[in-house]
């Protein structure tokens, strides 16, 4: 049984203040999804757990198995367990899917760690075969030309070939049609009941939680996690919208209550406003 | 001081007359200057090519580097700018290629390609070049003949001390079909070269030209290469330079007749203190022809690149492409590189574009692929490599494909670990 623990974490793109203090803990098999408006701070989650410079942490720890997640460069968190599927999957011209993961395996090998059985491209057949991915983009440079579906379903593979304990799946819907959906959902439940998988589902619609069910929902709106509850949430949410959370983070929690000097929340504003913009 | 501007000339050569005066005009040039425009980015002041002498006729047989290329229609080996060993194919001179020695010098001079290419400066390395290069190399494929091996070409630099001048003129006939690849090398210790390289396509010939520099840390080059494409024809030149401490490439391409086509790519990678310096002229003088050009380059430690490059729409040109791109990756911070492209388009109805840029690594691309687990130095590794790809995969023989990225690899396995060079004395350039 794997956790993967976050406590008070706050973080900054240059002088904004983006997390106000996230706390979350995840266990092996589990899927929790973090639903917000756009800019409430869920993509930078995604990006302040995995490294991705440009981002100062503030405060709060992240831990993988006790491991502190937040001292270790990009690769090491990787190498620790933890998976980052991107919103927007990089390009990276005349670099393979079968070169990345043979470099990483290499160091996984160098740390004296076990990596899964079997030849790496009779993996990635198997796994791109499992999404509908054609296997002969896995000889291709990495996300060059690739439609929207075709870049998430090799996020897919990647994934389930590295088996990680952790996985955070940043807008893995956006550029998906339907299909495309149901296979990567159906393939990441699979993991976390075949292999423990835990799942952080970062998304702003509830779409993809149709297929792949989460255990929680929470609420992330300006940089807080402001409800939390069963799958009914996420589809309260589809009905209700965000518009009453994106308040409730406004008026509690620290610093606000001495109530001097903070702007009120502006009703003319677009809850969906994206403050880094 | 003795300076190789006023040595006498070596006795025994063909034409005495014609090289004397080409040595007295050499004198009178003096050395080029950066400040004309020609030279201006590059540190021709610093070479040290002054003091060395000219090289004299190989001695005994050279230890020279081979490809690994099986089929070969010929192999010629030039050692210190004189073609000692000429092997030609089985059947291959029967069906009418060529390769001989041509010892007349003034070549240059005489030259078709010298109309094509146009108003061009003459330096004092032309001029050296007349004066002291023991013969040309000439590669001709006869109207329709289609050669498919290649024709291989080892030019060595073996005389520590001394400048040597290559000459190479490649023909290929009217609707023929030739590959040569030039492997150039040099043995350890200082040196340096001025090869000269003239090609000649003729209408609806297609030629591919690929060169692998692989020259001593030493080592300086002032090369020059000088082509003309006729009507429907193609010519593909790719350039891998890994080698040198100063190397220079001037690069003209002329296309002279209807519908032609230069396809011009290089990769280069320098570490230490090495310069790679590249200026390049796409000359379209007839109608509907097309150019393109892609130069990619790296550069580690505290070396550094010069591109410089003009597309040259002449008045007839109408209807031409051409395409000029140059990009960089700087590995570190000390290492540099110029990028300086040029249009100069006399017909509005054309399609010019060019783009350069200079940058370090992408740091998007490093953390995707440290996000999958590699570690950061085997990212770098990864994305040098794929730069290259682009490029490697566009160079003209495709059975030296896996040599380039072999080389590419080397370059990134000894990254951190270059040596000074190998000759006290020959200071690095400084910048």
């Amino acid at each position: 049984m794997s956790q993967l623990v976050i406590r008070g974490l706050r973080a900054a793109v240059g002088s904004r203040v983006i997390l106000n203090g996230i706390d979350l803990e995840i266990g092996s098999g589990e899927v929790h999804a973090v639903m917000g408006p756009n800019g409430a701070g869920k993509s930078t989650l995604s990006h302040v757990l995995m490294g991705r410079p440009g981002y100062e942490v503030l405060g709060g720890t992240a831990t993988l198995d006790g491991a502190d997640l937040l001292a270790l460069a990009p690769w090491e968190r990787a190498q620790a367990g933890l998976f980052l599927a991107m919103q927007y999957p990089t390009e990276v011209p005349g670099v393979s899917v079968v070169d990345t993961l043979r470099a990483a395996e290499l160091a996984t090998v160098g740390a004296g760690q076990a990596v899964p059985d079997g030849a790496l491209e009779d993996r990635l057949a198997a796994e791109a075969t499992r999404v509908g991915l054609d296997s002969a983009l896995l000889e291709r440079a990495l996300n060059v030309d690739l439609s929207g579906g075709e870049k998430k379903r090799l996020e897919t593979v990647q994934l389930t070939v590295l088996k990680p304990r952790f996985a955070i799946l940043d807008e893995l819907d956006s550029g998906l049609d339907v299909d495309a959906l149901r296979a990567v959902a159906r393939r990441v439940e699979d993991a976390t009941n075949a292999d423990g998988l835990g799942v952080l589902v970062i998304t702003h619609y509830s779409r993809l939680l149709t297929e792949l069910r989460p255990d929680r929902v929470h609420v992330l709106a300006q940089g807080r996690i402001v409800a939390s509850g069963g799958p009914e949430l996420a589809d309260e949410l589809e009905v209700s919208g965000y518009a009453g959370y994106a308040e409730a983070a406004d008026g509690g929690g620290e610093g606000a209550g001495s109530g001097a000097g903070r702007p009120a929340v502006d009703p003319l504003a677009d809850p969906f406003a994206d403050p880094l913009a | 001081m003795s300076d190789l501007l006023t040595s006498s000339p070596v006795a025994g050569l063909a034409d005495p007359e014609r090289r004397a005066a080409a040595l007295a005009a050499a004198a009178e040039a003096g050395w080029p200057s950066t400040e004309t425009e020609e030279w201006r980015y590059s540190p021709v002041n610093d070479l040290g090519i002054e003091g060395l002498s000219p090289a004299p006729a190989p001695g005994a047989p050279a230890d020279v580097p081979d490809l690994p290329l099986a089929d070969r229609a010929a192999s010629v080996t030039v050692v210190d700018g004189a073609v000692v060993d000429i092997v030609i194919g089985a059947g291959w001179a029967e069906k009418g290629l060529v390769v001989e020695v041509l010892t007349s010098p003034g070549r240059l001079a005489d030259s078709g390609v010298d109309a094509d290419v146009g108003d061009e400066e003459v330096t004092a390395y032309d001029l050296l070049h007349q004066a002291w290069s023991p013969g040309a190399l000439v590669i001709r494929t006869p109207a329709g003949l289609s050669v498919r091996e290649p024709v291989v070409v080892h030019t060595h630099h073996a005389a520590v001390g001394a400048v040597s001048f290559p000459d190479l003129v490649i023909e290929a006939g009217e609707g023929s079909d030739l590959t040569v690849v030039e492997h150039q090398t040099s043995a350890p210790g200082a040196g340096a070269s001025v090869p000269r390289v003239e090609l000649r396509v003729g209408d609806a010939a297609r030629l591919r030209y690929q060169v692998l520099q692989d020259l001593g840390r030493d080592h300086v080059q002032l090369a020059r290469q000088r082509s003309s494409v006729g009507a429907q024809a193609t010519l593909v030149s790719g350039i891998a330079a890994f080698g040198g401490r100063y190397t220079r490439l001037r690069s003209d391409s002329a296309l002279v007749g209807r519908g032609g086509t230069a396809n011009l790519v290089a990769a280069y990678y320098g570490d230490g203190t090495q310069i790679h310096d590249f200026r390049t002229f796409q000359h379209h003088h007839a109608r509907h022809t097309r150019s393109d050009l892609l130069f990619k380059g790296a550069q580690d430690d505290a070396s550094g690149s010069i591109y410089t490059g003009m597309i040259h729409i002449h008045p007839d040109g109408a209807g031409s492409n051409a395409f000029q791109t140059n990009r960089n990756i700087k590995l570190s911070p000390d290492a540099w590189a110029w990028s300086v492209p040029n249009l100069e388009i006399e017909n509005n109805d054309v399609r010019c574009s060019h783009a350069s840029t200079v940058s370090p690594v992408d740091a998007d691309q490093q953390f995707y692929l440290q996000a999958r687990g590699v570690p950061p130095v085997a990212a770098d590794r990864l994305i040098v490599a794929g730069f290259f790809d682009e490029v490697i995969e566009r160079l003209p023989a495709a059975g030296l494909r896996d040599e380039v990225r072999r080389l590419v690899a080397a370059k990134l396995d000894t990254r951190g670990a270059v040596d000074a060079p190998e000759t006290p004395g020959a200071e690095a350039v400084d910048r």
